[in-house]
């Protein structure tokens, strides 16, 4: 589905992709791991076509995308659940979904539009009973739904998600992940950052552990979770306790 | 005060409050995609007025205005993608001063193409004679056009920006620039949508306004500071709290009249744009929060 060689990016004279390459297959959930400031926001800003890679490829679905603009990435079928939102505040929930619908609607009329809208509010009925508010005045896990759902109404077959479980309460991030695996069985592939390690393992067909601009591990899910240095640095675990696990205590 | 005089001064504070409040909605929306106020936004009525009074004496009067309309609207695209659009990256008080330039260079293109002659436009309907009588009171019919072309832009604007898909789209992008490009939305486009809307409004209010108050090459620049008065009177990038300011700026200009001589009537809204720039900076419509969720 989405490959990337070699990748290198960054803000004016600050490097912050050192050349890092990764694969989604379709259907996977992908999760990326890492310290704050790896560089994770500006990876899936790169694929999403924010931020400018200065050099090596992506390509999509064998097509090649590198450097192209968001409108270019969304029509490939990749789109982007940034960081921190970025919902349109003074705009109603509706309007929002609307928004986010705005190539599909301008590509397939209107009733492509309304099928899609029906799909978010199966996805997330809340939304749909919260049409008419605003989106700025949502609790922090509705307005994550509703940056999930604005991003599925553009039809995507790869969704990148950033940090989705950021300032939520516990219940409400179950719900998310919930939301995520539901992605997965209505026939998307997930890219996604998180801080939340152990439960985006749990759910991952596969993750990555990011450090300052590189790639420094793959695996899957579980075998991340048993992994000791991702134990260590990203589940929280205590050098002791994983001694005393090796040593069978 | 009699009450033919007291519905003389309404009337012709109505006038001048819609045409502000046009004037001011041009402000507004070019202020809510870009963050920037556009002081070329007078020209914009100027040349509206200025370019249908001169086809007027070649074409029908309505195909006269909607040129004019057209024209002026080529203009305000053709600032954005020209000037302003190539220093965006340099930050929003240089392209202000930018759009100082430009409407001084469109001032002198309009010495330099009709003189200094006072130009008019004919009466959409009747002639100047006409009148049309209420409670004692007579008023030009072009009076009844002035409201009915404001109220039916102030509609169809705001049809257009709660209703269509583009509207939608510029408003969400000023809401949110780079959730806007996210969605496939361009904002580079709806900038350029912004200045043409703008300056098509623009013009419309200087055609609808040539019949009563005449035009000049040089009337865009007190327009401008009405308008931009009526726009942060009622809080920026709100229109319809523009309309609402402009109504008031226009009734205390027309009053005025009773306390001050005539002269002193441009005095007024100078002294209300600077007092509401020290008392309320956010406009007497709009709040801090408000302001911070910019919307049209
Ligand atoms: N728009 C920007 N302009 C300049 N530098 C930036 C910009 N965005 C990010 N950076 C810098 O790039 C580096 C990587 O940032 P990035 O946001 O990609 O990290 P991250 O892994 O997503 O971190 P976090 O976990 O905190 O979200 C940081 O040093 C950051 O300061
Ligand atoms: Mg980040």
């Amino acid at each position: 589905m989405l490959k990337a060689r070699n990748l290198e990016a960054g803000y004016g004279p600050l490097r912050v992709l050192k050349g890092l390459s990764l694969h989604v297959a379709p259907g996977e959930i992908v999760a990326i791991i890492g310290a704050n400031g790896a560089g994770k926001s500006t990876l899936l800003g790169s694929l999403a076509g924010l931020v400018r890679p200065t050099s090596g490829s992506v390509t999509l679905r064998g097509e090649d995308v590198t450097g192209s603009r968001p409108e270019r990435m969304l029509a490939a079928g990749c789109s982007l659940v940034p960081e921190g939102r970025k919902l349109f505040a003074p705009m109603t929930v509706r309007e929002n979904l609307e928004l986010g619908g705005y190539s599909v609607r301008r590509r397939l009329g209107r009733k492509a539009f309304e099928e899609d809208l029906a799909g978010v509010f199966e996805l997330f009925p809340r939304l749909g009973e919260r049409q008419g508010q605003l989106a700025g005045t949502m609790s922090g896990g509705e307005q994550q739904m509703l940056a999930i759902g604005r991003s599925l109404m553009s039809r995507p077959e790869l969704i990148m998600l950033d940090e989705p479980s950021m300032g939520l309460a516990p219940l409400v991030i179950k719900q998310i992940f919930s939301a995520i695996s539901a992605l997965r069985s209505r026939g998307k592939t997930v890219l996604v950052v998180e801080q939340n390690a152990k439960a985006i393992l749990k759910i991952a067909s596969r993750g990555y552990v990011m450090e300052t601009g590189s790639l420094v591990l793959e695996g899957t899910g579980q075998e991340l979770l048993a992994n000791r240095d991702v134990q260590r640095a990203y589940l929280g675990k205590e050098y002791s306790s994983i001694a005393d696990e090796r040593e069978g205590r | 005060m009699r009450a033919e005089l007291f519905l003389q001064y309404l009337v012709s504070g109505l006038i001048y409050g819609s045409i502000y409040a046009a004037v001011a909605i041009g402000f507004n929306i070019i202020y809510n995609a870009t963050g920037i106020i556009n002081f070329a936004q007078g020209e914009f009525a100027m040349l509206g007025g200025m370019i249908a009074s001169s086809l007027a004496s070649r074409l029908p009067l309505a195909l006269a205005m909607a040129a004019a309309v057209a024209a002026t609207t080529l203009v305000g695209i053709g600032m954005e993608r020209a000037f302003l659009r190539r220093i965006a990256r340099g930050g929003v008080l240089k392209m202000i001063i930018a759009t100082i330039g430009l409407s001084i260079a469109i001032r002198e293109i309009a010495l330099l193409i009709w003189g200094e002659s006072v130009r008019t436009l004919p009466f959409f309907s009747g002639t100047e004679v006409s009148s049309v009588g209420i409670a004692g009171a007579h008023f030009s019919p072009q009076v009844f056009w002035v409201l009915g072309v404001t109220a039916l832009v102030v509609a169809a604007l705001t049809a257009f920006f709660k209703l269509t898909l583009i509207g939608k789209a510029m408003r969400g992008c000023s809401a949110n620039r780079e959730g806007a490009s996210l969605c496939g939305i361009d904002p580079d486009l709806m900038v350029t949508l912004a200045f043409g809307l703008s300056a098509a409004i623009g013009a419309i209010a200087g055609c609808a306004v040539a019949p009563l108050t005449q035009t000049h090459y040089a009337i865009g620049t007190g327009l401008g500071i009405k308008g931009f008065t009526v726009a942060a009177f009622g809080g920026l990038g709100n229109s319809l709290a523009a309309v609402g300011a402009g109504l008031i700026l226009g009734m205390l200009e027309s009053f005025s009249i009773i306390v001050v001589p005539e002269a002193y009537k441009d005095v007024v809204s100078i002294v209300v744009l600077l007092a509401v720039l020290f008392a309320k900076p956010s406009g007497i419509f709009g709040s801090r929060a408000a302001g911070a969720l910019k919307d049209y």
